[in-house]
């Protein structure tokens, strides 16, 4: 190993993606065989609210009942869902992002319900706690928490859905200087046809960049039809009009001009915790396939018997093996930065909002992967109940349709592929990760043909070895691209795009081998986790490679580019296992769970 | 008043079960437990009445550390304490009365509620035995038969009720035929049926707190119980497989069979 690559696994807590510049176990991660007792007692509660209160109602909720929505949300308050990221002076538990985290996953089964679940806890209620002044928390806090109030959140405009800071959406004081006065519009905005209380960006003076806190009947302030969409039919989603609203001042949210500190640091937080919000969902499909599957015969024989059908399930269970290690190892990391800090102190929601945005880098990368492999999952899931999978009776229907918006919302997902590369490469330049010294340390090694040994000797040496080439493949790739393009790089969106996947499946093998490792009982791995992590990393190794070579295309020519390549052809690893036991071992599994087999609550 | 409810740890009846093959128990490895549903709607009701009544629901479980786990869900749902009989090992149903027994002779409270049995061996016993050992009357397989869903589940009128002097409970049963209403002088000891109740579930702000709840440790030595069994297990099998049905084409081979081949009417 070269020395600049020796030099940053030492310290502690990684800072935000130096995963990709340390090796593999660098350091302990969360996963749910660390949860703590309480959290599973949490995790157990939310789960059956799920399951008893809400998936039962499926069918109504989808019909756009917004009265039982409503209802739902003053149930899951009564049960303290709602409290967790609200401090325990304004009525809440201010609990960690742990535990935010898994109850989201616990609430993910139904999107709709899902989605308007995270639209009040999340991107509704937290603006209030990280940016509201005392008085602010102390009026909307307390009955946000316990579902008496709804909160919604109005960023997208018909003219700035990406370009969030492109509205038009305009505020403008008033003579007597008490009001804002708002004018324009805002668009698809979730829970709006029943919120008590929007949290709305306007330019104030068409300039400056702010945040308001508008409260349902308002004056001048109204709510439009619902939309009629894809997927999610349960959730509300409508557009906004502001006609002269006029806004009391001391609802403006944080400091006027500063609206963009909110904005991005709740989506921040969004795409960290879309990887929950689509993991219980994926659990729930992979069950119901697999018990669809074993009733359904064809040819005399179950179709759960037949090998595409088990390819499928195996895949399956990888994709939510795969999503489940990366959140929570992820939102481990948020806590960890903000371990020991008081929870009353007056500056800790700004350490809560630094935590967070260290981690800007795996969160969005969560964003990504957790929206694409549920549309692998559900693709799979659709595909394994044939004809039944396309007609309306069958929930999978409505899980294919659902999970599409997920690629969509909290950033698309090419905006967020661009913030992978982007944020590396910024950081990198800032001096703030040793990116570049790692970069060239890398390209060091494999002009002398030095290539990454593992460090553990177990079952996932060679997985541990492509995660340390992955990682590799996509230093190299960004080192190449920046020196080619230099400020020019953001233009070239293929490039970064296709070496944000390589980042990702670095992050993905990474965690998945540590957490393999980490899960070990009595110095044994279990075999369906080691099977589902060489699954992956088949899948992942050949893609990734390909991907840099492209991006290596893209960035150089000629004899460079001859040079390149023959750099980075040993990079490609090769396992031969037999991918049909491999699938085997993880299907038994599956089957003597009835669904994914490492549930947590015990 | 102050009531005191049982909290066993069963295996969770969704998970798995299989017998060990030499028939000596049942194979623990990946089971999950939960309390005995039982003894959750005990506490349950046990909180409705100490809700009504003011006073404190202690609730107690038997058995090795793990047992923790039953105490702190019970605390969760809003028990005020725990006692904690530390002891591994197998406990017949005469021990389990005993080390009960003397647990209600310290803590003295005006009812103790248990499950009419716990769903892993079903016995069935224990509540009565506590009740003869204790010298006190006894109400079994407490029940309301009524819808447990909804609204009128909360609001209806309670099986159990304690009488306006606190001298009394009036229970109400299920029995083969119906609903019995006993009235007992208290204290005494109640035994759970499924329709009682529908339990709540812990709520967050309720996990919380229940970490800082007190679980008191006593062992069968500390409260002078000889736990010896008197019962020994000699062998656990499971039962035949059940055979599969076959369909029959009209109403009168229907009748044929039954008459002829299950001899059933
Ligand atoms: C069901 C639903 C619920 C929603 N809820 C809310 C809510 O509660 N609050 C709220 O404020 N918003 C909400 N939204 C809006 C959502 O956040 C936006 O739709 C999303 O940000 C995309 O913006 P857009 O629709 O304007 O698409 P556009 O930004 O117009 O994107 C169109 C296409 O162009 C691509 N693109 C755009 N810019 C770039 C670029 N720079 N580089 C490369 N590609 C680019 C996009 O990736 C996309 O493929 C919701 C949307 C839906 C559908
Ligand atoms: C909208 C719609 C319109 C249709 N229109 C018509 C029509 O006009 N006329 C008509 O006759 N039919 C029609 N169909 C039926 C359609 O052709 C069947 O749904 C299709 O052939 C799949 O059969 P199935 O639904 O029974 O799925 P199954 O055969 O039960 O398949 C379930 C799963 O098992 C897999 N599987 C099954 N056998 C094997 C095997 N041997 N090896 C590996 N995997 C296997 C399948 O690939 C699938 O993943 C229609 C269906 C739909 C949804």
């Amino acid at each position: 190993m070269v020395d600049g690559l020796e030099a940053v696994q030492a310290a502690e807590l990684p800072t935000g993606g130096a995963f990709l510049l340390q090796e593999v176990g660098s350091s302990r991660i969360v996963s749910p065989e660390t949860f703590t007792e309480e959290q599973r007692l949490y995790l157990k509660t939310a789960l059956q609210f799920s399951q008893e209160q809400v998936l039962p109602l499926a069918e109504r909720i989808e019909s756009k009942d917004s009265v039982l929505l409503k209802e739902l949300l003053r149930r899951a308050g009564e049960l303290g869902l709602l409290m967790i990221d609200i401090p325990e002076a304004y009525g809440g538990l201010g609990l960690d992002k742990t535990t935010s985290l898994l109850i989201a996953e616990a609430m993910s089964p139904l999107a709709s319900w899902s989605v308007t679940f995270s639209a009040h806890t999340g991107i509704g209620t937290l603006p209030i706690v990280w940016f509201g002044n005392a008085r602010q928390k102390a009026k909307y806090l307390p009955k946000l928490a316990t579902g008496e109030w709804v909160s919604a959140y109005a960023l997208t405009e018909q003219g700035s859905g990406s370009d969030a800071l492109g509205a038009k959406t305009k505020a403008v004081l008033s003579p007597d200087g008490r009001h804002y006065v708002l004018n324009g519009s805002k668009l698809y905005i979730t829970n709006a046809a029943f919120a008590d209380v929007f949290i709305v960006f306007a330019k104030v003076d068409g300039e400056r960049f702010t945040g308001f806190i508008v409260e349902r009947g308002t004056p001048g302030f109204t709510v439009g039809p619902e939309e009629h969409k894809m997927g999610i039919r349960g959730s509300s989603t409508c557009p906004l009009f502001f006609e002269d609203a006029r806004v009391p001042v001391e609802n403006v949210l944080g400091e006027i001009g500063r609206g963009h500190k909110i904005a991005f640091n709740i989506l921040n937080y969004g795409r960290l915790k879309l990887g929950a919000a689509v993991l219980g969902g994926m659990k729930l499909q992979l069950g119901n396939a697999l018990r669809f599957a074993q009733e359904r015969k064809q040819f005399g024989t179950p179709v759960a018997s037949f090998p595409l059908t088990r390819e499928k399930f195996a895949r399956m269970a990888t994709l939510i093996y795969a999503v489940e290690t990366m959140t929570y190892r992820t939102a481990g990391l948020v806590d960890a930065r903000l371990a020991g800090r008081a929870r009353q102190a007056a500056d800790y929601d700004e350490h809560v909002i630094a935590a967070i945005e260290e981690y800007a880098i795996e969160s969005s990368i969560m964003k990504v992967f957790a929206s694409e492999a549920t549309g692998q999952l559900v693709d799979d899931a659709v595909q394994i109940h044939g004809g039944a999978g396309y007609i309306e009776e069958f929930p999978v229907e409505r899980a294919y349709r659902d999970a599409r918006i997920n690629r969509i919302f909290e950033g698309t997902n090419e905006i967020n592929r661009m913030l992978i590369s982007g944020l590396l490469l910024k950081r990198g330049v800032k001096g703030e990760l040793p990116l570049f010294a790692v970069a060239q340390s890398v390209e060091e090694e494999l002009t002398y043909g030095g290539l990454p040994r593992a460090r553990g000797e177990d079952a996932l040496a060679a997985e541990e070895r492509m995660a340390e080439c992955l990682k590799r493949l996509a230093l190299y790739g960004l080192k190449v691209a920046a020196e080619a393009f230099g400020t020019e790089l953001e233009q070239h969106q293929e490039v970064l795009a296709g070496l944000a996947d390589v980042v990702m499946d670095a992050y993905a093998l990474d965690s998945m081998v540590t957490r393999t490792r980490q899960s070990a009982s009595n110095g044994e791995l279990d075999a369906a986790r080691v099977a589902m992590t060489r699954l992956y990393a088949m899948e992942a190794m050949p893609r990734s490679f390909e991907r840099t070579r492209r991006a290596l295309c893209a960035s150089t020519r000629g004899e460079a580019l001859g040079a390149h390549l023959a750099r980075v052809a040993p990079l490609q690893l090769f396992t031969p296992y037999n991918p049909a036991e491999l699938r085997e071992v993880v299907v038994s599994a599956v089957e003597q769970a009835g669904g994914y087999p490492l549930s947590v609550v015990c | 008043m102050k009531i005191l409810v049982t909290a066993k740890r069963v295996e969770d009846p969704e998970s798995k079960i299989k017998v060990k093959p030499d028939g000596s128990g049942i194979v623990q490895e990946g089971l999950k437990y939960k309390i005995n549903p039982f003894d959750e709607i005990g506490v349950e009701e046990g909180l409705r009445l100490a809700a009504k009544h003011g006073g404190e629901v202690v609730v107690v479980s038997i058995g090795g550390k793990e047992v923790q786990e039953q105490l702190r869900h019970a605390l969760a749902m809003g028990a005020h304490r725990a006692v904690w009989v530390n002891h591994t090992g197998t406990l017949d149903q005469l021990a389990l009365a005993g080390l009960l027994q003397k647990v209600a002779e310290k803590e003295k409270p005006d009812m103790v509620i248990l499950g009419k049995q716990s769903i892993d061996d079903d016995q069935n016993q224990v509540g009565q035995y506590l009740a003869e050992f204790l010298g006190w009357s006894q109400a079994t397989f407490a029940s309301k038969v009524e819808s447990l869903e909804s609204e009128q589940e909360k609001n209806k009128v309670p099986a159990l009720q304690v009488g306006a002097d606190g001298k009394t409970v009036r229970v109400v049963r299920e029995v083969d035929n119906g609903l019995a209403t006993l009235e007992c002088a208290l204290p005494a000891v109640v035994t759970t049926d499924l329709r009682l109740n529908l339990p709540r579930y812990a709520s967050l702000p309720g996990i919380m707190k229940a970490k800082s709840k007190p679980i008191e440790e006593l062992t069968p030595e500390k409260l002078g119980v000889d736990v010896t069994p008197k019962i020994q297990v000699l062998k656990m099998s499971s039962p035949p497989p059940r055979k599969a049905g076959i369909k029959v084409p009209d109403v009168a081979t229907l009748v044929d069979k039954l008459r002829n081949e299950a001899k059933a009417v």
